[in-house]
């Protein structure tokens, strides 16, 4: 089970003196502090944790953020960010002793500019609202994760997002330019702006990914992108995940780089084809939608070139979509994974983690057998381009004991995926759903390092503590030269 | 005193045993880039040279930090790939021997024209191995495209000219080498209507991968990718910019984009400043405009605008930052004295320079690595 940091009792009986300080800050609606208002503040997209936090701030100023956190900082109380809370690690779990602070009415986009190719946004406007403010001149935002309708630009930087198209388009640190934060201690700072390169550290690419752990984002400018004139999917099907794979590589080798490559595999082929009806074979063991965009004259060269690679490599069904229509449906099956899944099990996981994309089969054949082993279901959506693999465990969170297993499970393709060469996560972070994994990947001196850069920015660890690290140490301590110590693999230690 | 070393291990030892700061190199051919560093004992990095792997299909690259980046660079293109971020070689504008190393590219962040498009070299190091300074080795990132694990500390060690850690290997991300490439020249524009052109060409689906200026010579917009695709936007860029539009060939093109990469027009003239200044593109012609009142210069700009290169005859740096605004100018070349009495880098208002002065704490408590290279006192 998580074990988040001891909430401080000593900050918990001050709680109505506290919710006054906040509401001499922010004042009318903006202190939310009865259970029933709270309530839908508990969790994020990992559903499997709640915690009710211990009050709501909902500011509307960079000044009020600034306040609250200054005040935060003075006090010794903890703060928890959130934007849309759609996080699927966790980052966004409340603390029983903490402040959440939500950015929901950051909503505002504050300055469209097509000359310099950017928008300047507040944290809470969504993903999909930045593209919706400048389509009408055929200009979006290319990040675009699964929740691009709901998840937020300012939780987007927290976890440095990525989405189908990230391989040619980049993630969210290679699209945004710049922006304004709050520092625990309330001070206010400008990274970045519509110019390129930070200067200075770049602590704009530190701050892109770190989770909600060394400050609050109230400014983003991201730059935005002429959309691509058309774009032409062609849908293959392969005997094996390795002809599948190789197909890929192939496809990469051969200079091309797809607007988006995804995969799946037999278990997700037939859910997906039960819920959505795209006509998708069902006599394959993994399926390869391949999404070229640019001028049709390039598209159409370059698809004729990827449907020659796949018949190279045993493709046994091949489609290229003729209409926008079927492009679209095409995706839409493999859109519709989480929900097809969803409606085949009670309840699913969705792991994320990445690999090199040659140790796919070796990945894919360690996961059946894991599957026996906890005899759990699983079923494979993959960004195939960039080895990001997306395993859905099913399971019954009723049954006694399944939700325990379907976590070790979790838990052991992550370790597999370490092993290969890979990483816990390629783009919903860790959170606390991998915190504990930490040590897999990383030397107890990687640790340390990060959390003294942690400490540069947070002295206390006021900021989402017990997010990304498993164990929590002074800063004061982590000063200390070769501070050494029995890490995570004696689990029967408390952490905090 | 030099010490070279040759292993992660060896390097900690020296680091750890310090008694007096380094100058971090690799073949130093970067160290008249930043502020004067003064007598120190020197960290040797070029030992650490090794390709350690390449995998084309896996888009990775991971080198020793030490490693040439001509030889890099000369291995990518065996397999019709690249560093997408185009790194420059200014050792003609330093007057030094080559392009340097593949750390020195890192510890930079040098990035050319692509920029743009592809982004700088922090965009595209997606891990490392290196020596803080307190002794430790400590990696960071990993050997795949897509991680979001832990703080991207690899990004913030882009830039960090050395004063963080001491870079031992490097994992770059490396992409196809498009298969073909041409640029249009636009002529008889000047600084406004440059910057106009260009923003209407990178508003535009054209995909142009590099926006120059150069005065009196003419307006540069490149075009990369499959041949059919090249003509296709050739020719929508044509009717949408109008005018004299010639073309430069494949050759023509890679031989006009190296110049304005390298910084080669100002390379002649030894003892004139040499100023990278970046700023929001549209923002360009009107900051030059306020600078040619105050004193003369030469200039051209790339990155559609968004970058002024600027060579003049004094340091001018307070006329210059005060006319950009928002942004930042760099003081890329500069003697030796110059480059020790103004600030080479942009300065910072108190609170970013404090947390800055924190972050460079975090890695290196004693002050070990490249003091002052940045900022005086960091």
């Amino acid at each position: 089970m998580l074990t988040m940091p001891k909430p401080d009792q000593a900050v918990l009986a001050r709680r109505q003196a506290i919710a006054a300080a906040l509401r001499a800050i922010v004042p009318g609606e903006g202190v939310i502090d009865t259970a029933t208002q709270m309530r839908v503040y508990e969790s994020d997209g990992l559903t499997a944790y709640r915690q009710m936090p211990m009050i709501v701030v909902l500011p509307q100023t960079t000044a009020q953020i600034s306040a609250v956190l200054k005040y935060a900082f003075e006090n010794g109380i903890k703060v928890v960010p959130r934007g849309a809370g759609t996080s699927l690690s966790g980052g966004a779990l409340p603390l029983e002793d903490g402040i959440l602070l939500g950015l929901a009415k950051f909503n505002r986009i504050l300055d469209i500019d097509f000359e310099n190719r950017c928008v300047v946004v507040q944290p809470g406007v969504t993903n999909l609202g930045i593209t919706k403010a400048v389509e009408h001149l055929g200009f979006y935002y290319a990040p675009d994760p699964s929740s691009q309708i709901a998840c937020t630009i300012g939780g987007n930087v927290a976890e440095n997002s990525g989405g189908v198209h990230c391989l040619k388009y980049g993630l969210t640190a290679n699209n945004v330019l710049g922006i304004e934060m709050v520092l625990i201690t309330g001070e206010i700072i400008r990274l970045g702006g519509k110019h390129l390169d930070s200067e200075g550290y770049d602590l704009l690419g530190l701050m892109t990914g770190s989770e909600g752990l060394l400050g609050v984002v109230t400014e983003v400018t991201v730059r935005i992108l002429q959309k691509p004139e058309t774009a032409r999917a062609l849908m293959v099907g392969f005997p094996t995940s390795e002809d599948a794979g190789q197909c890929v590589a192939d496809i990469i080798s051969a200079g091309i780089i797809p607007g988006g490559m995804e995969m799946m595999d037999r278990p997700a082929i037939h859910a997906v084809e039960e819920f959505v009806h795209a006509n998708y074979p069902l006599d394959v063991e993994a399926l390869l939608i391949v999404e070229l965009d640019g001028p049709q004259v390039e598209v159409d060269h370059l698809i004729q070139r990827v449907s020659d690679i796949a018949q190279k490599n045993r493709s046994t069904t091949s489609r290229v979509s003729g209409s926008e229509q079927e492009r679209i449906l095409f995706w839409s099956g493999r859109k519709a994974a989480f929900p097809a899944v969803g409606r085949i099990s009670p309840d699913y996981l969705c792991m994320d983690g990445t690999i090199p994309r040659k140790k796919l089969p070796e990945v894919l054949a360690g996961m059946a057998a894991l599957s026996e082993k906890y005899d759990l279901r699983v079923a494979n959506v993959f960004h195939a381009g960039d080895g990001n693999l997306h395993p859905l465990i099913l399971f019954d969170a009723n049954i006694d004991g399944e939700l325990h297993r379907a976590e070790q499970f979790g838990a052991d393709i992550l370790r597999l995926c370490v092993k290969v060469g890979g990483v816990l996560t390629g783009e919903h972070g860790v959170g606390v759903e991998k915190r504990d994994l930490m040590p897999e990947m990383f030397s107890p001196t990687d640790l340390d390092q990060q959390l003294r850069l942690k400490c540069a920015f947070d002295s206390q660890g006021l900021l989402n503590p017990g997010k990304v690290f498993p164990t929590l140490h002074s800063c004061a301590e982590m000063g200390r030269m070769h501070v050494t110590r029995g890490q995570i693999s004696h689990p029967e230690l408390p952490r905090f | 005193m030099i010490s070279r070393p040759t292993s992660e291990k060896e390097c900690a030892q020296i680091v750890a045993a310090a008694t007096e700061p380094f100058e971090i190199h690799g073949t130093s051919t970067k160290r008249a880039l930043g502020r004067p560093q003064g007598h120190h004992a020197g960290l040797d990095l070029s030992g650490f040279s090794a390709l350690k792997s390449y995998e084309p299909e896996e888009l990775i690259l991971d080198a020793g930090a030490g490693a040439k980046l001509s030889d890099i660079e000369q291995l990518l293109s065996g397999h019709h790939q690249y560093l997408a971020f185009e790194p420059p070689d200014y050792s003609t504008l330093l007057g030094s021997h080559h392009s340097g190393t593949l750390g020195g590219v890192l510890a930079c962040n040098l990035s050319g024209p692509r920029r743009i498009k592809a982004g700088a070299a922090r965009d595209h190091v997606l891990g490392l191995s290196a020596v803080s300074g307190r002794g430790e080795v400590f990696k960071a990132g990993a050997r795949v495209v897509k991680n979001v694990t832990g703080y991207d500390v690899p990004k913030l060690m882009a830039g960090s000219y050395g004063t963080l850690a001491a870079f031992t290997s490097v994992i770059f991300k490396v992409l196809p080498r498009p298969e073909a490439e041409e640029t249009l020249v636009v002529g008889g524009l000047d600084d406004e209507a440059a910057v106009r052109c260009m923003s209407v060409a990178m508003q535009s689906s054209a995909d142009v991968s590099g926006a120059a200026h150069l005065p009196g010579h003419g307006t540069y917009l490149r075009l990369e990718g499959v041949v059919p695709s090249i003509l296709y936007r050739r020719e929508a860029l044509v009717k949408l910019l109008g005018g004299t539009i010639e073309i430069l060939n494949a050759a023509d093109s890679q031989a006009q984009w190296k110049m304005i990469r390298d910084v080669l027009p100002f390379s002649g003239t030894a003892q004139r400043m040499v100023w990278k200044i970046s700023v929001a593109p549209a923002h360009a012609p009107q900051i030059l405009a306020k600078l040619k009142s105050q004193f003369e210069f030469r200039h051209y700009l790339d990155w559609a605008g968004g970058l002024i290169w600027l060579d003049c005859e004094a340091e001018n740096s307070v006329a210059i930052r005060q006319a950009i605004g928002e942004g930042h100018a760099t003081l890329l070349r500069g003697p030796e004295v110059i480059r020790t009495q103004i600030n080479v880098f942009q300065p910072q208002p108190p609170a970013l320079a404090a947390l800055s002065a924190r972050v460079k704490n975090s890695f290196d408590p004693k002050g070990w690595f490249n003091p002052g290279r940045m900022y005086k006192g960091v």
